[in-house]
């Protein structure tokens, strides 16, 4: 028996220090199915980048840590507020789509 | 041609609507999520797995929601369907050219239980309020996880039904009728019988849709521009008349069928000459082939 418990586990990343991006309407990509997620991108105030995951796959903390540092070093966005729904996406995955919620930015509003 | 299985919900929306017309109400950055879901450990969407809103269609302004297969199924929950009704009590107040809703759905998400089934009652109430305001509601049906339970009935409940041959249309599913029929009697995982009984050729070929096209966003953008054309008023002549052609299919088939097929038995009966060869012709081949 494990004794993580079962339910949905909310994870908050932050990072600060990014270029600021221009104010753009909301991004939605991907899909809540099995090993999907969807990401969505929202303009906020400040130059900060929030990330909040919720995800049905409890204890993978510092893989999304490592993700999420990682999503930063390649696109150290501010102003951005990512929100993630995730049911048991892998690393690559999760990657790919917040790479294709950052492509989906308006023009010249993507760092 | 893109594939209109392979699309997203928002992703059909975009081809299949006129350019950039979609104008989203209550979209995901609304965060009116399931309430449901999260005290089960399950995660949520941000729009509940369905998007709705107005657009246009070849320049007519038409009301449309598009339900995402790969979230829960298409499954219906409590808001999933207050979004539906919305839009649709909405288009009685505002009254667009047509409705569309590009359905997608295993029926009641059973993870909200009665909230769902109440949802999909709703709809129904709400799909034959606005057909009798003369607003003609157009349901296009394609995707990889068929139209079943409360929407299947949603679906039969609309003046006009799109589908493609991938496409199924159904009240239970596959493995509901294994389940409570033995697998004797109906086995899920034969997927050429599933498609006989459940799919966009036997539906078309039985009258159960009205428009069968290729597996094609496009065909089914044309598909729809055609359908919001024409609103079928629902009276108590035509219910009748649909309950007696019913009772006459149900007599085309005997009780037992002795191993024949009796999908392929029933195409016989309505009068489709060489019947056994359905299956192999392609999507054009068969519209030609419905006798009435």
């Amino acid at each position: 028996m494990s004794d993580i418990p079962a339910g949905i586990e909310t994870l908050d990343f932050s990072f600060s220090g990014g270029r600021r991006v221009a104010a753009f309407a909301p991004v939605l990509v991907g899909v809540v199915g099995s090993g999907n997620l969807e990401v969505m991108l929202e303009a906020a105030a400040g130059d900060g980048c929030a990330v909040r995951v919720e995800t049905s796959a409890r204890g993978f903390g510092p893989i999304w840590q490592a993700v999420a540092d990682d999503f930063f070093a390649r696109h150290p966005i501010g102003g951005v507020r990512v929100s993630i729904n995730d049911m048991g996406a892998t690393p690559a995955v999760v990657s790919l789509r917040l790479d294709q919620a950052v492509a989906e930015l308006p023009e010249g509003a993507s760092a | 041609m893109i594939s209109f299985a392979e699309c997203s919900a928002r992703e059909r929306l975009a081809l299949l609507l006129d350019a950039r017309s979609f104008h989203e109400w209550i979209p995901p950055s609304e965060r009116l999520t399931s309430p449901h879901l999260v005290q089960l450990g399950v995660p949520s969407a941000f729009d509940d797995g369905v998007a709705i809103g107005r657009a246009k269609l070849d320049g007519h302004e038409v009301f449309v929601a598009a339900q995402e297969g790969a979230f829960m199924g298409g499954g219906v929950g409590e808001v999933h369907g207050a979004k539906l009704v919305g839009m649709l009590q909405r288009a009685l107040r505002d009254r667009p050219a047509a409705v569309l809703l590009l359905a997608e759905s295993g029926g009641v998400r059973l993870h909200e239980a009665n909230a769902g089934l109440i949802a999909v009652s709703e709809v129904m109430r709400a799909v034959l309020d606005v057909r009798a305001a003369g607003i003609p509601v157009v349901v296009l049906i394609g995707g990889a996880n068929g139209c079943f339970g409360g929407m299947g009935i949603v679906a039969r409940c609309a003046d006009f039904i799109v589908m493609s041959d991938v496409g199924r249309l159904a009240m239970s599913g596959p493995e509901v009728i294994e389940a409570s029929h033995g697998v004797e009697e109906y086995d899920s995982r034969d997927r050429a019988l599933v498609w006989r009984t459940s799919g966009g050729k036997h539906r078309w070929l039985t009258g159960d849709c009205d428009a069968l096209v290729e597996d094609d966003v496009q065909a089914f953008r044309a598909a729809a521009m055609a359908a919001i054309q024409r609103s079928c008023p629902v009276t108590l002549e035509g219910l009748e008349a649909e309950h007696a052609l019913l009772e006459t299919r149900l007599h085309l088939l005997p009780l037992e069928t002795d191993g024949a097929d009796a999908a392929t038995w029933l195409w016989r009966e309505l009068g489709i000459d060489q019947p056994e060869r359905v299956p192999e012709l392609d999507v054009g081949a068969v519209r030609t082939l419905r006798t009435a």
